[in-house]
């Protein structure tokens, strides 16, 4: 395998590793199967193939890689839960709905690189012992479908998927499977639930753990894109090898998605933990706009804690316990959430002192709004109340209380809806207005306090004697 | 695990120790946590939680703060509390009651701070988009959002922002209307609907705020069971159009009762105000109807309030029927049937009537010596939940009660007795006859005819005798159902008119033929009967109880029940 030389202006930065994005943006390379064999492609799965599946749950797990999707879930531990004695058919799903907002490098290894997803994917299957398999494509994507479709032909063409891949026991189906545009199909039960053809409102946990409930009932597994790609190099190397990437406990690269205000935005593949916020946001994507300072960062997708420049943060305990500030934030998954916000999916958001962040929060609360499913009390009366107080700070008739209503409707929602966009509508407005309270001051008004604000009220109101 | 439990209950293999608001009790293994909440008498509000549904666990108003004893270091021994129990570590993340399930040494706490919060933020999320409809809305006075709005609710609004308008007043059936702004999305409709009667016409669309119950696009809500929706919406978005802004709700009386459309005896309660019926609702009984009961069932009080009712007891002169008093009535009566002996004398009684009723009929058959006494068999459709097709709901009370094996098989030959002339008095209890072919040719060959019915039909028409009595609604009484079940009638409003009580026309009639003594106490009249029928033996009125009680074994199941039962089985729901 020769080192691969990039297109001109898309070369990687000298910081990155890549590793997943290997071939992105990689001269005389395409996405056929032709290209990937001939650069060594699907070897990994003929070595995995003469391991037993266990031994490959097992490399993973060793591995400590963790889900690249914004859980951050140890992978191999995910693996495990599949019920010992199950009997039902195992489903393996390959999360591709990316939607959560400041993410885009699924669609790179989708529509550049998908043998490597489908190696990954078979790869995996034979671990997890799932015969079908499915890739749960986001309906923004349709190229990417029908590339994804046309390299399964092509991989069923050399006997590497279906029946007897490579002449052996193993039978492996994969199919596509177009979403229609909903983020809540990214959530893996509503993912199901869509899958199944209903609905995607999201099970309860317990007792619909995918492991064990899944897909018609039955034990599936769902990965993100990024991670499946990342068992293929895991296999290659041996999980000793690949936890050596990375820093212990956040092993492995990851591509970080920087977006916002700043000279080079783009898709970056680093070692997890060895790259800092400053060194992300000032080396390798050139730093702010000029004149502006840094304001705040949102580290991993929409959905994440924002963190304010100028905090000071304190992380480690005992001896190793230290004060940092946003710029010395190494980009893993522990030392994010020790600062209070999370390394989630590698979408990195960069907003200078030019940006107010009433309008960044409303922005936000919009797209929850618009996408909660609806299912539950808190998160569907909840966003939408948030989105339209935010919209009524934007547009001047904003009222003192309503920083205090926010954070308290963000309270009422987080740790309290069945899945996980309960948290992600609410810590951004608990985060921006707990960290950037004077903004969201200078939106409101005393003077609104008790205006009639819609035209019922009023309507009411000039009948009331005062 | 060795926990050293002294004056802590050991778990069995059935029951586990949970601590319910720092009370230890023991449940059954598998309880959810809202059932074990409740035996412990510790409410939890909720409003997609049904014991006879799936739980989807969507609305978040059980949520509790739970708690579960931690795992010891290896080597290391649980921390115990006093009372010998493992020491509780409580999550920081409330759970839903309804759809977990209890564990050995788990906690829960439903009066926290943690706990109420969550109920009050529920409220207000609940509270933000709904309609300012409670004096427009059927549902007031047993509304759960009322209700919980008082005990869990924050007591004021912060809400500055515009609702969310959604359809309102929509026709989703011919007896029900559906307010999109109302609902809170519970899913129960939707899941009875799909789960208990097979008709998943109903559904949700649109997505976030904006999502709405909405109706198939080409098929109504029209099944037989439509109006149980009704039931268990908690909240005004499914309304009865029977029931539509007629009455509120704290006015009425509820009187608990049987329904007698058929055989099968749901369980109801009859809701009413001056002496005027206003709606019926099931009752429960996991023995005989569940929660639910049948649309027809729920509204045939209406024929009670029939233009057809008969009011006063009247007697033929010429061709025309002439009102006249009861002591006449009941004189003419006894007059006219004593002219005739034994087998010259036939009865026709009715399924419909109370056991009682049909005793004091039995005396009356007894004091004429005739052995010509049958009921009508009247069967039609049943279906595969509640309806049974036997449309009568007496028909085992006939059978023990009249001695008849197989009520309707002497109809024919007390026609043919009629037609011959070897019959020529005849006694019809409740029943119009002419569907048998009892028309005007047979009987005018009578000598005698007389009648009771609550409607005027034709065979009240050749009458010569006509005594209005009174409907189900109106009397006190006990009747055995379909799967042989007794079970206790109660009066909701008075008989119209000058109408009585069948019971109370009976007795003077046996009092007029035969001096027999007048029985006031209906509980007194039922000891008497269960003295000589053998089903009855031992039984006292009062001790029948709200639910009733078993006294034959038929064999018949219960298609609906037994559905139920499977699902229990299957953990889908509680039961």
């Amino acid at each position: 395998m020769e080192a691969p030389k990039y297109i001109k202006g898309k070369e990687p930065h000298k910081s990155e590793y890549r590793m997943i994005f290997r071939n992105v943006d990689r001269r005389g390379w395409d996405a056929s199967i032709k290209s990937y064999i001939a650069d060594g492609g699907y070897r990994d799965l003929k070595k995995a193939l003469k391991m037993k599946p266990q031994e490959v749950t097992d490399e993973v797990k060793t591995s400590g890689l963790r889900g690249r999707g914004g859980a951050g879930f140890p992978t191999g531990v995910k693996w495990g839960f599949i019920p010992p004695n199950n009997k039902k058919p195992v489903y393996l799903i390959c999360n591709a709905d990316e939607s959560e907002p400041g993410t885009f490098k699924d669609r790179y290894i989708v529509h550049q690189d998908p043998h490597q997803l489908i190696e990954g994917m078979l790869i995996s299957c034979y671990a997890v012992g799932a015969k079908v398999a499915y890739i749960y494509i986001r309906e923004e994507f349709p190229e990417g479908a029908k590339i994804l479709e046309g390299a399964i032909e092509e991989a069923r063409k050399k006997n590497l998927l279906g029946k007897k891949i490579l002449g052996g026991k193993f039978n492996c189906e994969i199919y596509v499977h177009r979403g229609a545009g909903a983020y809540i199909c990214g959530e893996e039960t509503g993912l199901i639930e869509s899958l199944e053809g209903k609905r995607p409102y999201p099970r309860i946990k317990p007792p619909y753990f995918p492991a064990a409930l899944g897909l018609y009932m039955c034990p599936t597994i769902v990965n993100n894109v990024e991670s499946l790609c990342h068992v293929k190099h895991i296999i290659a190397m041996g999980g000793r090898e690949y936890a050596k990437i990375g820093t212990p406990r956040n092993t492995g690269t990851r591509i970080l998605c920087v977006s916002g205000d700043v000279i080079r935005p783009g898709y970056f593949e680093v070692e997890v933990g060895k790259i800092t916020m400053g060194e992300l946001i000032n080396d390798v994507c050139g730093g702010l706009r000029k004149g502006r300072k840094l304001k705040g960062v949102i580290p991993g997708g929409s959905s994440a804690k924002v963190l304010r420049a100028g905090e000071k943060y304190t992380i480690g305990t005992g001896e190793s316990e230290r004060t940092i500030g946003i710029n010395e934030i190494p980009m893993d998954f522990d030392t994010l959430a020790a600062c209070g916000s999370m390394a989630g999916s590698g979408g990195v958001i960069v907003m200078d002192d030019s940006r107010d962040m009433t309008w960044i929060l409303n922005n936000i609360n919009t797209f929850y709004a618009h996408e909660s499913c609806g299912q539950c009390t808190p998160c569907r009366e909840g966003s939408l109340w948030m989105k339209k107080i935010t919209d009524r700070m934007v547009s001047g008739a904003g009222v003192p209380s309503d920083l205090k209503t926010l954070t308290s409707v963000g309270d009422n929602i987080a740790g309290r809806t069945i899945c996980a966009f309960g948290e992600a509508c609410a810590w951004p407005t608990q985060s921006f207005v707990a960290k950037f309270p004077e903004d969201f001051k200078k939106h409101t008004s005393r003077r609104n306090a008790g205006k009639e604000l819609n035209p019922e009220s009023k309507a009411a109101a000039a009948g009331l004697k005062r | 695990m060795n926990l050293l439990m002294s004056p802590a209950n050991k778990q069995t293999e059935d029951l586990v120790n949970v601590q319910v608001d720092g009370h230890w009790i023991q449940v059954k293994r598998g309880t959810r946590m809202i059932e074990a909440c409740k035996q412990a008498s510790a409410e939890v509000p909720h409003y997609c939680y049904h014991p006879k549904l799936s739980s989807p666990g969507n609305c978040r108003m059980c949520l509790v703060e739970m708690g579960m004893p931690p795992r010891p270091a290896p080597g290391q021994e649980a921390e115990l509390d006093n009372d010998g129990h493992a020491k509780i570590s409580w999550m920081p993340r409330p759970v839903i009651a309804c759809a977990n399930t209890v564990t050995e040494g788990m906690g829960i706490r439903t009066q926290s701070t943690l706990a109420k919060e969550c109920r009050e933020g529920v409220m207000e999320f609940l509270l933000i988009n709904h309609p300012l409809d409670c004096p427009i809305c059927d549902q007031a006075g047993e509304c759960t959002l009322q209700e919980y709005s008082v005990e869990h609710g924050k007591g004021e609004s912060r809400f500055l922002e515009n609702k969310v308008k959604k359809p309102k007043n929509v026709d989703i059936g011919p007896r029900i209307r559906l307010d999109d702004e109302r609902c809170v999305l519970c899913s129960r409709c939707v899941r009875f609907t799909q789960e208990i009667v097979d008709d998943d016409v109903l559904g949700f669309v649109d997505r976030g705020s904006h999502n709405v119950l909405t109706i198939h696009p080409d098929k109504p809500l029209a099944n037989n069971y439509s109006l149980n929706t009704v039931d268990i919406c908690p909240v005004g978005a499914l309304t009865s159009n029977d029931f539509r802004f007629k009455m509120r709700v704290w006015f009425m009386r509820e009187t608990k009762s049987i329904c007698n459309g058929c055989a099968r005896g749901c369980n109801i309660l009859i809701s009413s105000r001056e002496n005027k019926i206003y709606r019926q609702t099931p009752r429960e009984n996991n023995e005989v109807n569940s929660s639910w009961m049948c649309d027809s069932g729920r509204l045939n009080y209406h024929l009670l309030e029939s233009d057809a009712r008969l009011t006063d007891p009247m007697m033929k002169k010429g061709k025309s029927h002439e009102t006249v008093d009861w002591p006449q009535a009941i004189r003419s009566t006894a007059e006219g049937l004593l002219k005739y002996k034994g087998d010259e004398v036939a009865i026709i009684a009715s399924a419909r009537m109370t056991n009682e009723e049909l005793y004091l009929v039995r005396v009356l058959a007894d004091t004429l010596e005739t052995k010509n006494v049958d009921t009508l068999k009247c069967h039609g459709e049943g279906d595969d939940y509640l309806n049974h097709k036997d449309r009568r709901p007496n028909t085992n009370g006939a059978k023990a009660i009249l001695k008849l094996r197989s009520p309707g098989s002497r109809v024919n030959s007390i026609k043919k007795g009629i037609e011959s002339g070897s019959i020529k008095a005849l006694f019809v209890y409740g029943e119009n006859i002419e569907s048998k072919g009892f028309d005007d040719r047979v009987l005018s060959k009578l000598k005698f005819l007389v009648s009771s019915h609550i409607l005027a039909n034709p065979t009240a028409k050749l009458s010569d005798i006509v005594l209005p009595g009174a409907s189900y609604a109106e009397k006190r009484g006990s009747m055995i159902n379909a799967t042989g079940r007794l079970q206790l009638l109660n009066k909701a409003i008075e008989p119209p008119g000058n109408s009585r009580d069948d019971w109370e026309i009976l007795q003077d009639l046996n009092r007029a033929m035969d001096g027999k003594d007048f029985i006031y106490e209906l509980a007194d009249l039922f000891s008497e009967m269960a003295s000589i029928v053998p089903v009855l033996k031992g039984l006292t009125l009062s001790g029948i109880g709200e639910k009733g009680a078993s006294v034959i074994e038929t064999g018949e199941t219960i298609p609906l029940l037994e559905r139920e039962a499977q699902r229990v089985n299957q953990g889908l729901i509680v039961g």
